[in-house]
C-alpha cells in the first residue's frame, strides 16, 4: 500500500481509466473489508479485494501487477455483499484487461500438461482462455 | 409447454448426463425443450468490462434464434428460452439484460451481425430449475414413482445460478430451490455451509491446487453435516467436485469419495424413468453403489 497521500495526475488518470473500464465508481468504496472477508480465494491473493479497491482509489498502478487480479475468479460473492453496491469483480476484470489488451497473457496453452488436456472439459478451457488471455 | 432450448457445448460432450436426464425429466413434467437450430458457444463467461461488446455477440446471436422460433411457431412460448448449464444461463441472461437496458449497445451489435435478423431485445433467458419452481413443486411430487427415501442430499449451488442478484434465480445469500426440489422427490436434505462457495471454476486449468482445496472444503463440509451426495447444475462445478476427487484423495488420505449428481439425474431416478435416462455411468464417482444400498436401484 502506498504511504504517500499525494495524488498525482497519473494517479488520477489511472483511477479514471479503471472507473471507466469497470463501470464502477471506485471512490465510493468505504474500505469496510466485507468483500475481503467473504472472498473464497483471498488466501491465494497478495492484496485483498479491499486493498485492490484502495489502491485503485489512490491510483496506484502496482495493483495491475498483482497476483490478486488473476486469482479473482469472478464468483460474485463480493458483488452481492458490498454495502456500497460496488462490484470488485468488475474492477478485477478491468485490471486484467489492462494487461490483456497489451497482449500480456497470464497462461500459455503450451504449459498445460498433455494428460490434463485430455481430461479438461471445454467449459474449463474456454473460460480460462477468455479470462486469462488476450 | 414447448420452449426453445439452448444446450451449450458441455451438454454435448462432458455433461451428456445432464442433458439426457434433464430432457427426460422435463418431458415428464410436460415441458418440451426444443433444441434451437444453429446455436453457438455462449463464451462461458460474461465479459465484465464496460466497453467490451464483442464478447456479447455470440450470446445475442443465440437470442436471435429464440426470436425466430417464437415467430415461426416451432414453439408455443413467446421470446422465452431455457438453459441447463449454470454458466450458459448466467452468460446469456447477462448479455440479454445488457442489450435490453442499453439501446445503443443493441444497435451496435445488430449492425455488427449484418447477416442476421435484428435482435428485438425481448428474450427472457430461463433456467429449467426456475420453470419447475414456478410450475410448483407439488407437480414434481405428483410424478414421483420411486421416492428417494433415506438418501441424504446436500444441494450445492455455486456461483452462476444464484449470483449476481439481478441474474440469479434464488436468494443469493440463502438459496433453497435445490432443497425444495429434492424434498419434493422424497430425499432428505442436508444443509451444507459451503453450498454457495465457489469451486475455483476455470482455475482447474492452470491452478489445480486451489480447486482441490475448495472442492475438498465443499465436499467434506457436506459430509460433516451428514450428506451422502451433493447436487449441481453446472458442468464446470461437476468436473471440479466430481472428477477432481481423484486428486483430493491423493492429497487427503482420509477423504472418502462422494457422488455428485446433476439435479436432473435425481429427478429421472425418482420419476422411475430408467437408468438410461439417468446416465449414472457418465459420473466420475459412481453413484450406483450408494443408490443400491438405499434400494433405489
Ligand atoms: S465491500 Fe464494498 S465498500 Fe467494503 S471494502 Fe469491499 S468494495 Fe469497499
Ligand atoms: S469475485 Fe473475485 S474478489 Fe470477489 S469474492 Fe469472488 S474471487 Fe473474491
Amino acid at each position: 500500500m502506498p504511504t504517500n497521500t499525494v495524488i498525482t495526475a497519473a494517479n488520477e488518470a489511472f483511477l479514471r481509466r479503471i472507473n471507466e473500464l469497470s463501470g464502477e465508481k471506485v471512490t465510493r468504496c468505504e474500505q469496510c473489508g466485507i468483500c475481503s472477508a467473504g472472498c473464497p480465494l483471498v488466501a491465494e491473493m497478495d492484496r485483498t479485494p479491499a486493498e485492490m479497491m484502495r489502491m485503485v482509489q489512490l491510483g496506484d498502478e502496482d495493483i495491475a501487477k498483482s497476483k490478486t487480479i488473476w486469482i479473482c475468479a469472478s464468483c460474485f460473492t463480493c458483488t452481492v455483499k458490498c454495502p456500497r453496491g460496488l462490484d470488485p469483480s468488475k474492477v478485477a476484470e478491468a485490471l486484467r484487461q489492462l494487461n490483456l489488451r497489451k497482449a500480456v497473457d497470464y497462461i500459455d496453452l503450451m504449459n498445460i500438461p498433455k494428460e490434463e488436456m485430455e481430461i479438461l472439459p471445454q467449459i474449463a478451457l474456454v473460460s480460462a482462455f477468455r479470462k486469462l488471455t488476450g | 409447454m414447448k420452449i426453445p432450448y439452448y444446450p451449450g457445448c458441455s451438454l454435448k460432450t462432458s455433461a451428456k448426463n445432464l442433458e439426457v436426464s434433464a430432457l427426460a425429466a422435463a418431458e415428464k413434467l410436460g415441458i418440451e425443450m426444443v433444441e434451437m437450430p444453429r446455436w453457438n458457444c455462449c463464451g462461458t463467461v460474461f465479459s465484465l468490462t464496460s466497453d467490451d461488446l464483442m464478447h456479447h455477440v455470440a450470446s445475442v446471436r443465440n437470442l436471435v434464434r429464440v426470436q425466430e422460433m417464437s415467430e415461426n411457431g416451432s414453439v408455443d412460448t413467446t421470446n422465452k428460452m431455457v438453459t441447463l448449464c449454470s454458466m450458459c444461463f448466467n452468460t446469456m441472461k447477462s448479455a440479454a439484460k445488457r442489450v435490453r437496458e442499453n439501446a445503443e449497445d443493441l444497435v451496435k451489435i445488430n449492425s455488427f451481425m449484418d447477416t442476421e435478423p435484428d435482435y428485438n431485445g425481448n428474450v427472457q433467458v430461463l433456467h429449467l430449475l426456475e420453470i419447475i419452481r414456478d410450475m410448483g413443486f407439488d407437480k414434481v411430487s405428483a410424478k414421483v414413482t420411486r421416492p428417494l427415501e433415506g438418501l441424504k442430499i446436500a444441494p450445492y449451488y455455486g456461483c452462476m445460478l444464484i449470483r449476481p442478484k439481478e441474474i440469479g434465480i434464488d436468494d443469493p445469500e440463502d438459496p433453497t430451490i435445490g432443497a425444495q426440489l429434492f424434498k419434493a422427490l422424497g430425499a432428505e436434505i442436508v444443509d451444507n455451509p459451503f453450498k454457495k462457495v465457489c469451486c475455483g471454476a476455470y482455475h482447474t486449468v492452470h491452478n489445480k491446487d486451489t480447486v482441490i482445496e475448495l472442492a475438498h472444503d465443499i465436499l467434506t463440509h457436506a459430509q460433516e453435516e451428514g450428506g451422502e451426495a451433493i447436487s449441481t447444475s453446472c458442468p464446470l462445478c461437476a468436473f471440479n467436485l466430481d472428477n477432481r476427487q481423484k486428486e483430493i484423495k491423493e492429497k487427503y488420505l482420509k477423504f472418502k469419495e462422494m457422488p455428485v449428481f446433476y439435479f436432473s439425474q435425481l429427478m429421472t431416478l425418482a420419476f422411475g424413468l430408467g437408468e438410461d435416462a439417468c446416465m449414472f455411468e457418465a459420473n466420475y464417482v459412481d453413484p450406483r453403489p450408494l443408490l443400491k444400498s438405499k434400494n433405489l436401484l
